[in-house]
C-alpha cells in the first residue's frame, strides 16, 4: 500500500512537471508565431508604401521626426499644448528610473511608449511571485530574472525606438553620482528611506530634478523636488529621518497594485512635463491620494529652506554621505532578522516538532488578516497588539494558571514573536514562554515546503 | 454649544489615523476662551485622543520626524509651525510620509 501511494505521488509530480514544461513550450511557440506574423505584416505595409511612391517625387521634410515616429506618436503630436516641439524634446531627453517595482513599472511603460529617447533602469533585485500583482512589466516567465532585464524585455515590445540602459546594482554613495549625471530627469520609484535621502542629495549636487512617488496600502504621494528656484528638496521637508520603527514597507503593510499604478503613471506624466517644459508640475506641491476613500488632495509646500543641509546657499553636505548610518536603516525593504531576546527563550522548528505531542499553548501573534491566509494546526490567534495591551491575560486565565504549561509564540518571520515573548516573560517570569525562531518562514523552508509563504 | 467654543476639524492620513483610533476625520471642540496654538493642540491631542504608541506621533513637544502638518491644505511651515494660532473651522491634517513602492 505504502509503495503504491508513493508511486502515485511520483506519477503526479511527473505529470505536473510535464504539463508545466509543455505550457512553457506552448508560450514560446506562440511568441515565435506572433513575432513572425508581426514581421510579415510590417513587410506587407512597406510593400504597399513602396508601390505608392514608385513615381519618386521627393517631398521635403519639415522636422526631424521619422514616419514611424509621426505615426506612433500621432495622438501626442495632435495634442493641443504638446505637438512636434514637445515631442522632439522628449525624444532628446533621458530619464533614470530608480526601482523597477510597483512605481517604476508603470512609469517606465508610459515614458517609453510616449517616446522618451533614453531610459536608464536601476534595480539590484530579481522578480518573485509576490511582485506580480503590482509590478506589471514582470511576468510569470520572468520570475527569477533580474528586474531590470525583465522590464527591458517588456519595454522593447512597446517601443523599439528608445534606448534602454540597465544598471543592475544597489544604488549607493559610491556609484550614484556617476550614474545620475548621465540622465536629465530622475524618478524616485524606490521602496526605502535610505535610498530616498541618497537620491535627493545626489540630485541636488548634480542639479537634476527629482520626480518622487511613494505608495503603501491604499495611499499614495507624489511631488517633484529640486526643480526651479523656490522648490524645496526632500531634506527641506524632512531634515531628520523618521525613527526606523515608524517606517512600514510594502512587504509588511501591504499595498494595492492599482495605487502604485496611479502614482507611477503620474510620475511618468510629471517627468514628461519637466523634460518638455509643458504645463505646471508638482514642484512645491504635494499630491496626497487616499485610494480607499477616493480623495485626491493638493498641498502647498514650503519653499526651499535657508537652513537646508544640502540645497541652501551654504550647504553642509557637499558630497554624498553614508545614508544607512544617517537613517539607522538598511537600503532595502527586506526585513532583517532580529535577535531581541536571549537564545534560551527561543526554540527552533525541530524542537517544536519534538514537543508538539505534549500539552502546550501555541500563540500566533500575526494580525487576523494574515492568520486567515495560513496557520499551523492548533495555533490560536492573538495579534501582537492584544499581547502588548495585556488583553491575552484574561483570555488565557486558565492556561496561565498552570505554570508548567509550555507556551510557544510564533509569527511570520520571527521578529514580532520575540517582542511578544519579551513582554509575556516580564508578566509571567516563571512560565516557560518561547519564541519560534524564524516563524512560519522557517516552517516553510525547513519543515514543509508546501506550506504557503507570503 | 457656548459662544466661546472653538470648533476645528482634525484629519489623519497615510497611516497616522492608526494612532488615533483609526478615525480619519473628526470634529473637535476646544475652549474658545483660550488662545490655541498647534503646540497646545498637540498636548491636547496627546492627553485626549492619542490611543496608541505616543512616540510614533510626538517627539520633543512637536510631531515626530516624517509627519507633515497641513493647515487648510497648506504646509504648517508657511504658517509659523508650532506657534500658528488656530482659527475657527480650521482643517488640520496630519500625514505620515510614505516610503514604499
Ligand atoms: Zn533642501
Amino acid at each position: 500500500m505504502a509503495a503504491d501511494s508513493e508511486d502515485v505521488s511520483k506519477e503526479l509530480a511527473n505529470i505536473s512537471e510535464e504539463i508545466r514544461s509543455l505550457r512553457l513550450k506552448l508560450a514560446d511557440k506562440t511568441r515565435q508565431l506572433e513575432d513572425l506574423q508581426a514581421a510579415q505584416r510590417a513587410d506587407e505595409a512597406d510593400n504597399v508604401a513602396n508601390e505608392r511612391s514608385a513615381n519618386s517625387i521627393f517631398t521635403p521634410r519639415i522636422n526631424d521626426l521619422t514616419n514611424d515616429e509621426i505615426e506612433r506618436y500621432s495622438r501626442q503630436l495632435i495634442l493641443p499644448g504638446f505637438g512636434v516641439t514637445a515631442q522632439t524634446k522628449l525624444i532628446n531627453s533621458s530619464f533614470l528610473i530608480v526601482g523597477m517595482g510597483g512605481l517604476g513599472c508603470p512609469a517606465a511603460q508610459y515614458l517609453i511608449a510616449a517616446g522618451s529617447g533614453r531610459l536608464g533602469l536601476v534595480d539590484y533585485d530579481t522578480v518573485d511571485r509576490t511582485n506580480l500583482h503590482r509590478q506589471t512589466l514582470h511576468t510569470e516567465r520572468t520570475i527569477g530574472l533580474p528586474k531590470v532585464e525583465s522590464a527591458k524585455r517588456a519595454l522593447e515590445q512597446l517601443n523599439p525606438n528608445c534606448r534602454i540602459d540597465l544598471h543592475k546594482l544597489m544604488l549607493d554613495s559610491r556609484v550614484a553620482l556617476d550614474i545620475i549625471k548621465q540622465y536629465d530627469v530622475i524618478l524616485d520609484c524606490t521602496d526605502n528611506v535610505v535610498t530616498r535621502y541618497l537620491l535627493n542629495d545626489a540630485c541636488v549636487l548634480l542639479n537634476k530634478p527629482l520626480v518622487s512617488g511613494s505608495a503603501l496600502q491604499f495611499d499614495g504621494q507624489l511631488t517633484v523636488y529640486h526643480y526651479g528656484d523656490t522648490c524645496p528638496c526632500y531634506r527641506c521637508l524632512f531634515p531628520v529621518p523618521p525613527p526606523p520603527h515608524a517606517v512600514t514597507n510594502c512587504g509588511d503593510g501591504g499595498v494595492m497594485g492599482a495605487i502604485t499604478g496611479v502614482i507611477g503613471s503620474m510620475q511618468a506624466l510629471e517627468a514628461i512635463k519637466v523634460a518638455t517644459g509643458v504645463g505646471e508640475t508638482f514642484a512645491g506641491k504635494l499630491l496626497i491620494f487616499d485610494g480607499m476613500n477616493g480623495i485626491f488632495r493638493n498641498i502647498k509646500l514650503r519653499g526651499r529652506s535657508r537652513d537646508c543641509k544640502v540645497c541652501s546657499e551654504n550647504p553642509m553636505i557637499t558630497q554624498l554621505i553614508d545614508y544607512e548610518q544617517f537613517c539607522s536603516m538598511h537600503a532595502s525593504d527586506d526585513d532583517q532578522p532580529l535577535q531581541l531576546i536571549p537564545s534560551e527563550e527561543r526554540i527552533d522548528v525541530f524542537q517544536y516538532i519534538d514537543m508538539r505531542s505534549q500539552p502546550h499553548l501555541l500563540i500566533d501573534v500575526r494580525p487576523q488578516n494574515e492568520f486567515e491566509i495560513c496557520r499551523l494546526p492548533s495555533s490560536v490567534n492573538v495579534p501582537l497588539k492584544e499581547i502588548l495591551d495585556n488583553k491575552f491575560i484574561e483570555r488565557f486565565a486558565n492556561e496561565l494558571a498552570d505554570e508548567k504549561l509550555p507556551i510557544v509564540v510564533l509569527c511570520r518571520r520571527g521578529n514580532d514573536s520575540q517582542i511578544a515573548v519579551q513582554h509575556m516573560c516580564n508578566k509571567f517570569p516563571s512560565h516557560a514562554i518561547r519564541d519560534l525562531i524564524g516563524g512560519l518562514y522557517a516552517w516553510h523552508y525547513k519543515v514543509d515546503k508546501d506550506f504557503p509563504i507570503y | 454649544m457656548s459662544k466661546s467654543d472653538l470648533n476645528i476639524f482634525l484629519e489623519f492620513s497615510a497611516g497616522a489615523e492608526l494612532l488615533f483610533g483609526n478615525i480619519k476625520r473628526r470634529q473637535v471642540t476646544l475652549n474658545g476662551d483660550e488662545k490655541w496654538t498647534i503646540r497646545k493642540l498637540l498636548k491636547w491631542m496627546h492627553a485626549n485622543i492619542l490611543t496608541e504608541r505616543p512616540e510614533l506621533f510626538i517627539q520633543d513637544d512637536s510631531v515626530r520626524p516624517g509627519i507633515l502638518v497641513l493647515v487648510n491644505d497648506t504646509d504648517w511651515e508657511l504658517l509659523g509651525e508650532l506657534e500658528y494660532e488656530i482659527q475657527p473651522n480650521d482643517n488640520i491634517l496630519f500625514i505620515s510620509t510614505l516610503h514604499g513602492g
